[in-house]
């Protein structure tokens, strides 16, 4: 489904602050894998996710998704098959827009002249009913007015509107108040399941990573340096990734988030 | 002449002229409200509009005038926008530079004048006055109403350039509150709220740019062209300091009616434009020399831009103060 061969990304290149962000990485995902990923600050997991959804192009190395080569794919072309969460919940909708306008750009079929039908509209209210916050009858306010919580989960709507081949989430849920992430990952879980989707998330969250999804990657300075699944994960506790990771990394896993979290 | 005869004497060419400058007004709604795109190119693309308009004119075309002027100015927004999305050009630097390079343009457009006459040109309003000289007459016939009636009165306030004026300006309207909701407005307005959605949905936001500039940029050239043909001259200077003109009067307009759907907002463009129009009118009137036009423009665009700035600082001030104060009480 998904391969990413050897791939490199260096930051500032040649200068003092030089920093290899991803090194020789590889990874083969396949179809309808569920895979968390976890690491310590500065390990490369979101630029991992930056080069495989195009805000970066790696320096070396190629990625294909679904049979296609997307290496060097702009990041608008890749999003058609490629969508993604971030922990901001402001950055995946327009704020001046309304509910209706941002679902209808997510959704994006029809020609470039083509308006807002009677049967969008009802479509788009379907696909809000589930999340039960009431946005479906808030169709015309601006997305401005919706809390964080509320904004994740409508982003999620739109990433998932069309089924994408992989769906990315970078800490999604981590700058919701405890509640609603555990809301808006019950619901992350249900449309992961719902549309069969392929999906990485990286999460701080130790005990989610292990429960969540069926593998789960450690990474380190740019690279995967522990990678579990089927029944040596099933039998994983959150003190046994931790020995995994001071095994592979030759000291303590120093996420300031992890620590303090759980 | 009294005072309010002599104010009431010249309200219908501030009218005509606020309609003209709302056609700037409604580009730059485009451009900056929607693309959130300080296009500084404005000023040479107005100039542009209206030297084109004219020469056209000039040679016989007063109709051809008008989509050729826009389609000079499509090109001046496009060279605009392919500079900042595509050569990494700043997008204010791009619209100065533009703006810069359309002054030799423009002058070679004229024929190497800067002063164009077109006194004994045929243009869209002279061609035009006989049609709408004899809707008047007929409408007048429709009611039995000889040439001293109210009805006569306040048809004589509809100019030839009013109609005109109303005709674009209620076209560019319609225009852009249908085009705005399709999937390629909706992309444009959301390229200047939040330009990673945009990404995120698929759509280039280069495109949208691209897209938007040029067609913000055809209204403005076709305001030039319409206000060069009503004056029956133009200048190379018409359009200095259109952009901060155009600004005020897109933020008068906001104030009234900024919020709401698309066409109140556009509507709202166009009010501001030609309130900016009478408010100077009525200045003129207590002997404000006319220079004095483009310092108002400037006061009006500072004050609505630094107003809501500082009202959101003023609780910091109150706070400040009362620190103060309380570590003098303390002390």
């Amino acid at each position: 489904m998904l391969k990413i061969e050897n791939i490199s990304l260096t930051f500032n290149k040649g200068t003092i602050n030089e920093k290899t962000a991803v090194k020789d990485l590889s990874l083969h995902v396949k179809k309808g894998d569920f895979i968390t990923i976890i690491g310590a600050n500065g390990a490369g997991k979101s630029t991992l996710f930056n080069v495989i959804g195009g805000t970066f192009i790696s320096d070396e190395g190629r990625i294909v998704l679904d049979g296609e080569d997307i290496t060097l794919t702009p990041e608008h072309k890749r999003a058609r098959s490629i969508g993604r969460l971030f922990q901001d919940p402001m950055k995946g909708s327009a704020p001046g827009m309304t509910i209706e306008e941002n679902l209808a750009l997510a959704a994006g079929h029809g020609g470039w002249l083509s308006s807002i039908s009677k049967k969008d509209k009802e479509r788009f209210k379907e696909c809000l009913r589930p999340l039960d916050m009431g946005l479906e009858d808030r169709m015309q306010q601006p997305v401005g007015l919706l809390s964080g919580g509320q904004r994740q989960a409508l982003t999620l709507m739109m990433a998932t509107i069309n089924p994408p081949k992989l769906l990315l989430l970078d800490e999604h849920t981590a700058a919701l108040d405890p509640a609603t992430a555990e809301k808006v990952l019950e619901l992350t879980k249900k449309i992961v399941e719902e549309h069969k989707l392929t999906c990485m998330m990286i999460t701080h969250n130790m005990q989610s990573a292990l429960e969540l999804g069926n593998r789960t990657i450690m990474m380190n300075q740019g690279n995967i340096i522990y990678d579990t699944e089927g029944e040596e994960r099933a039998g994983l506790t959150v003190n046994d990734l931790l020995d995994k990771f001071k095994e592979a990394a030759g000291k303590a896993l120093d996420n300031d988030r992890m620590l303090l979290g759980n | 002449m009294g005072f309010f005869s002599g104010l009431l004497s010249s309200l219908p060419t501030a009218f005509e002229l606020g309609l003209f400058n709302a056609l700037v007004v409604l580009a730059l709604f485009l451009s900056y409200s929607m693309l959130n795109v300080c296009d500084l190119s404005t000023d040479g693309c107005y100039t542009l509009g209206a030297a084109v308009g004219a020469m056209v004119a000039i040679a016989g075309h007063p109709y051809l005038s008008l989509p050729v002027a826009m389609l000079a100015g499509l090109i001046s927004g496009f060279v605009t926008a392919i500079l900042q999305t595509k050569m990494g050009v700043d997008s204010l630097l791009a619209g100065i530079i533009v703006n810069t390079g359309l002054y030799s343009i423009n002058i070679a457009i004229m024929g190497n004048k800067s002063l164009l006459n077109l006194n004994k040109t045929e243009t869209i309003f002279t061609k035009l006055k006989p049609v709408n000289d004899s809707v008047q007459n007929g409408i007048l016939g429709l009611f039995g109403a000889d040439k001293n009636s109210v009805i006569a009165k306040i048809l004589a306030f509809f100019s030839n350039e009013i109609v005109i004026g109303l005709v674009a300006v209620a076209l560019v309207i319609l225009f852009l509150s249908l085009f705005l909701r399709t999937r390629l407005g909706l992309a444009i307005r959301a390229t200047g709220n939040n330009p990673d959605m945009v990404r995120s949905s698929s759509i280039n936001p280069t495109m949208t740019t691209i897209v938007g500039l040029c067609i913000s940029n055809s209204f403005t050239a076709l305001s030039g062209c319409l206000f060069a043909q009503s004056q029956k001259s133009m200048s190379i200077d018409v359009g200095t300091g259109m952009v901060t003109v155009a600004l005020a009067a897109l933020l008068i307009g906001g104030a009234f009616m900024g919020r709401g759907k698309i066409p109140t907002r556009a509507i709202g463009a166009v009010i501001g434009a030609v309130i900016f129009r009478i408010v100077y009118t009525i200045a003129l009137r207590f002997h404000m020399p006319s220079f004095m036009l483009k310092l108002v423009s400037s006061v009006i665009v500072i004050i609505a831009i630094t107003g809501p700035y500082l009202k959101s600082k003023y609780p910091m001030f109150v706070r400040r103060l009362k620190h103060r104060k309380a570590g003098r009480d303390n002390a």
